[in-house]
C-alpha cells in the first residue's frame, strides 16, 4: 500500500497548513461577537393626537411572529391595520418557530426586528433578553391613549396581571398578548352520558376518579416524555387556592423551605395517592403531549390538565361533539383561602420591541394596534382564544365550546386569579419540574422526593450570585 | 519541470484552504475563545473568565451524567453495528448467495431514511398505548414484557440504541460487502482446501483482510455515538425519563438556548470535541495491525 504513505504525508501537510492558518483567522474570530452599533431608537415622526408615539409614517416595520398554536393569520390582520394607518410604510412579516436560532444572530448583529413575538419552545428566555438590556421600556406605550378612546390610556384597557407579567425589576418590557388560563379539561357530553358531576373539592375528585376508573376509562392522562410539567397545576394550583397568594409569593421569591409549605405538601401527597391508585392512563410516562391528548380526545381518559390553547391545538383531531370544557382545579378542603372558582391566568406570547430596532416607535404603535378593540377581536376570531384586552372576546359572534366555557369560568373567578413566575424568572426550574414531575407521576419518586428536589433547585438558584433575582 | 510543481499545487489548494480556514477552522477557534468567556449570546458584552467554565464543568454532575450516556452509546452501538454488519456482509458477499443484491437494498434502506423520520417512526412503534411493539407483544402472549418504552428510565436508553443500530447497520453492511469483494478469491479457496469452516474463514481471513475498514467504521460510529443529538432530540427532547437519556449535545443545547449561557455551552462543546479527537487517536493507534498486502 504505497499509496497510503503519500496520502498520509498529504494529510499531515494539510493539517500543518491548517494550523498555520489559525492565527490568521484569529482576527476573524471577532466577527461572531463583534459588530453591532449604537442604538438611537430609530425613525422618529411628529407627535400628534392621532400619532401619540411619534411614528415615522414612512419607516418600514419588521414583524416576527411565533408560528405556533395560534398560527400567523391574526398577525396578518394586525399588519393590515398598521398599513391602513401608515400607507407609506413597508411592513415585513416573518413567521417562524425557530425564534432563538433565527433571532439570536440578529440581536448580536444589532439589527433585531421592530416587533418580536418571543414564544414557543425555542424562545429566547425573557429574563436573558432583559438582563442583557436588549428590550425597550414600554412605559410610553402603556401611557399612550388607546386607539379606541383618546381618554383611556393603553394600560387601563388591559386585563389584570398583564402588565405585571411583562414587568422585570419594576419596568415593563413586554406585552404578553394571550390571556392563557390553566384548568382541568373534559368532554361535557362524556360526563353527561355517564352522569358524572365535575368535582369542586379534592375528595370529590378522588371519588369521581374511582368511578371513572370503574367505568374502564383512565381518570387522567399526561404527556410524560415532554410535558409532565402541565400537571404541576394540579398540586401547586390546589396549594395556592388552599393557602392563598402567599404560597406562590414564597416560591417565586425563593424563600427558604417554600416548596415544603403545608398546603403544597398535602396536594403533592394527593398526586402521589392518585399515582398509587392508578388514576393516570397507563403508559402516559412514555407519551408525548400530543399523543396523550389524542388518547384523551379519543375517550381513553376523562381529564387532561392543560392551558387554554388545548382546543385550538386539538381542533383537527377532536371529534366534532367533544365540547371541551374547563374545570378549575379543585380545592383541597372547604374553607380554602381562595374559592374553588379561582384560576391561574398567565398572560403569554411575549411581544416585545427590541432596543436596537430601527423603528422602535413603529413597534410600539404596532402593539397599540394589537391592543385595540378591533385588533383584539381579530385575534379572538382567528384563534378562539382570549386576548389580554378587556372585552376582547365580546365581538366574537360564534364562540367555540372551550372559549365559551373559559369566558364563563373567568367571569366566575373575577379577581380570584393567580399566576406564578419562578419558571419564567429562572431558567433552571422548567427542566427540573419536567423531570421531577415525570418521576412523581411514573412512581419513581414520592411527594417528599419531588418537593425536596424542587427545594434543592430553588436553593441553588437563590445561592448563585451570577443569577439576577426578581421579587414580587 | 519539477520546479513548477509547488506553485501548481498551491494554485489549486489556495482557495479550498482559504474556505476551509474561514468556515471550518475559524469557528473552532471562536468556540474555544468563547468558552473562556461568560458570553450570554445576545449582546456584545462578554467578560473573559479564563478557565472558570472548565472548572465548573469538571464538577458538573449533569454534564458527567450526560457523558455517561454518551459512553454507553459509544460502547454498545459500534459493537452491535459492526458485528451485525460483518455477519450480514459475510453471509451475502463471500458466499454470493442468490438474491444478495436484494438483501443489499433491504439492509441499506434504513440508512436512506432521514434520522428524524426514523425517530418519529420508532416513537410511534414504542407508543405504549397505540404502538406496534406493545400490541405485538400482547398478541404473542408476552403481555408481561409490555411497558412504556420511552417512559421507563431502565429501558429508554436501550430503546434509543436499537434505533441507532437499526439505522446504521445498512451502511456498514454495504461498506464491508465492498471491502470483502476486494479480498482475492484464491485466499478463500486455499482456506477451504485446508478445511476451514465458515466461522473460521470469517475470523481468520475476512476480518484481518478488511481490518482498515472495520477500524474506520469504529471511528465513524464512535463520532456518531458521541453526538446522537438529532435522534434523541426527536424522540426524547427533554432528556427522557428521569433524565436518563440526555446526551452531552442535548445538555449543551439546553445550556445555550434555554439558559443563555453560551460561554459555558462552548466549553462543553470544546470538551466534547476533545473527547472525540482522543477517541479517534486511541482507536487508530491501538488497533493498528500488520497490514496485509495483496496486490
Amino acid at each position: 500500500m504505497t499509496a497510503g504513505l503519500d496520502r498520509r504525508q498529504f494529510l499531515q501537510r494539510l493539517a500543518a497548513a491548517g494550523l498555520l492558518a489559525v492565527p490568521a483567522t484569529g482576527a476573524l474570530a471577532a466577527c461572531a461577537t463583534g459588530g453591532g452599533g449604537t442604538s438611537s431608537g430609530g425613525a422618529v415622526g411628529e407627535v400628534s393626537a392621532t400619532n401619540p408615539l411619534g411614528v415615522a409614517a414612512d419607516a418600514p416595520l419588521d414583524v416576527v411572529i411565533f408560528n405556533g398554536g395560534y398560527g400567523e393569520d391574526y398577525a396578518k390582520a394586525h399588519e393590515a391595520m398598521y398599513r391602513e394607518l401608515y400607507p407609506q410604510a413597508q411592513v415585513k412579516h416573518t413567521a417562524t418557530t425557530q425564534i432563538s436560532q433565527e433571532m439570536q444572530p440578529r440581536f448580536v448583529g444589532g439589527n433585531p426586528p421592530d416587533v418580536l413575538d418571543d414564544s414557543g419552545a425555542q424562545k429566547i428566555e425573557y429574563a436573558n433578553l432583559v438582563n442583557e438590556g436588549m428590550l425597550t421600556d414600554l412605559t410610553p406605550l402603556l401611557d399612550a391613549p388607546s386607539l379606541d378612546d383618546p381618554n383611556v390610556k393603553v394600560r387601563d384597557t388591559l386585563l389584570p396581571g398583564t402588565i405585571e407579567q411583562g414587568t422585570f425589576g419594576g419596568t415593563c418590557y413586554g406585552v404578553n398578548y394571550v390571556y392563557e388560563t390553566f384548568a382541568i379539561w373534559y368532554s361535557e357530553p362524556l360526563f353527561e352520558k355517564n352522569g358524572w358531576t365535575p368535582p369542586t373539592t379534592w375528595d370529590e375528585m378522588m371519588a369521581l376518579s374511582e368511578q371513572i376508573k370503574a367505568a374502564g376509562i383512565a381518570p387522567f392522562a399526561y404527556g410524560g416524555t415532554n410535558a409532565a410539567d402541565y400537571v404541576l397545576d394540579l398540586n401547586l394550583g390546589a396549594a395556592i387556592k388552599q393557602g392563598g397568594p402567599d404560597v406562590i409569593k414564597n416560591i417565586d421569591n425563593l424563600e427558604p423551605k417554600a416548596w415544603q409549605q403545608e398546603p403544597l405538601v398535602q396536594a403533592t401527597q394527593g398526586i402521589e395517592e392518585m399515582v398509587r391508585k392508578g388514576y393516570f392512563l397507563p403508559g402516559s410516562e412514555g407519551l408525548k403531549h400530543t399523543e396523550a391528548q389524542t388518547q384523551w380526545v379519543q375517550g381513553k381518559a376523562a381529564f387532561y390538565v392543560s392551558g387554554s390553547w388545548i382546543e385550538n391545538e386539538m381542533k383537527t383531531i377532536s371529534p366534532p361533539d367533544f365540547q371541551m370544557t374547563a374545570l378549575p382545579i379543585p380545592v383541597l378542603e372547604p374553607g380554602s383561602a381562595m374559592p374553588t372558582t379561582a384560576l391561574r391566568t398567565q398572560p403569554a406570547e411575549f411581544f416585545c420591541v427590541p432596543r436596537d430596532a430601527k423603528n422602535v416607535r413603529g413597534g410600539m404603535e404596532y402593539l397599540r394596534i394589537m391592543l385595540s378593540k378591533k385588533g383584539a377581536a381579530a385575534f379572538a376570531q382567528e384563534t378562539a382564544s382570549v386576548p389580554v384586552v378587556k372585552g376582547g372576546t365580546d365581538a366574537v359572534a360564534q364562540k367555540t365550546p372551550a372559549l365559551a366555557s373559559l369566558s364563563a369560568a373567568l367571569d366566575a373567578a373575577g379577581d380570584n386569579v393567580f399566576n406564578w413566575q419562578f419558571w419564567i424568572w429562572y431558567a433552571a426550574f422548567k427542566p427540573a419540574v419536567k423531570t421531577e414531575m415525570g418521576n412523581l407521576l411514573a412512581g419513581r419518586t414520592t411527594a417528599d422526593g419531588f418537593l425536596s428536589a424542587m427545594q434543592a433547585v430553588a436553593d441553588e438558584v437563590a445561592g448563585d450570585p451570577s443569577i439576577t433575582k426578581y421579587n414580587r | 519541470m519539477r520546479h513548477g510543481k509547488y506553485p501548481f499545487i498551491i494554485g489549486f489548494l489556495a482557495i479550498p484552504l482559504l474556505l476551509y480556514a474561514v468556515f471550518v477552522i475559524s469557528p473552532y477557534a471562536q468556540a474555544f475563545y468563547l468558552s473562556l468567556t461568560d458570553w450570554r449570546g445576545l449582546s456584545n458584552r462578554q467578560d473573559f473568565v479564563g478557565l472558570a467554565n472548565y472548572a465548573e464543568l469538571f464538577t458538573d454532575t449533569q454534564f458527567w451524567r450526560a457523558m455517561g450516556h454518551n459512553l454507553a452509546l459509544l460502547i454498545v452501538v459500534p459493537l452491535f453495528v459492526i458485528a451485525m454488519a460483518l455477519l450480514f456482509a459475510s453471509a451475502t458477499a463471500i458466499s454470493r448467495v442468490r438474491g444478495s443484491r436484494f438483501y443489499q437494498v433491504v439492509f441499506f434502506f434504513p440508512h436512506v431514511l432521514p434520522v428524524v423520520i426514523a425517530g418519529i417512526l420508532f416513537a410511534f412503534l414504542y407508543n405504549p398505548q397505540a404502538g406496534l411493539l406493545n400490541a405485538f407483544l400482547r398478541v404473542v402472549g408476552l403481555e408481561w414484557l409490555t411497558r412504556a418504552w420511552l417512559g421507563d428510565d431502565a429501558v429508554a436508553l436501550p430503546a434509543v440504541m436499537v434505533v441507532m443500530i437499526w439505522s446504521a447497520v445498512g451502511f456498514y453492511y454495504v461498506l464491508f460487502s465492498a471491502a470483502m469483494k476486494s479480498v482475492p478469491r484464491d485466499v478463500y479457496e486455499a482456506a477451504t482446501l485446508d478445511g476451514a469452516g465458515r466461522l473460521r474463514t470469517l475470523v481468520s481471513i475476512t476480518i484481518p483482510m478488511i481490518w482498515e475498514s472495520v477500524q474506520v467504521s469504529y471511528v465513524y460510529l464512535g463520532i456518531a455515538a458521541l453526538d446522537g443529538f438529532t435522534l434523541l432530540h426527536t424522540m426524547l427532547p427533554d432528556g427522557g425519563p428521569n433524565r436518563s437519556t440526555e446526551v452531552v449535545a442535548q445538555y449543551l443545547y439546553r445550556t445555550a438556548f434555554d439558559e443563555g449561557r453560551f460561554g459555558y455551552a462552548s466549553a462543553i462543546g470544546v470538551t466534547l470535541c476533545l473527547f472525540t479527537l482522543v477517541l479517534a487517536i486511541v482507536v487508530m493507534r491501538f488497533s493498528r495491525r500488520e497490514q496485509v498486502e495483496y496486490a
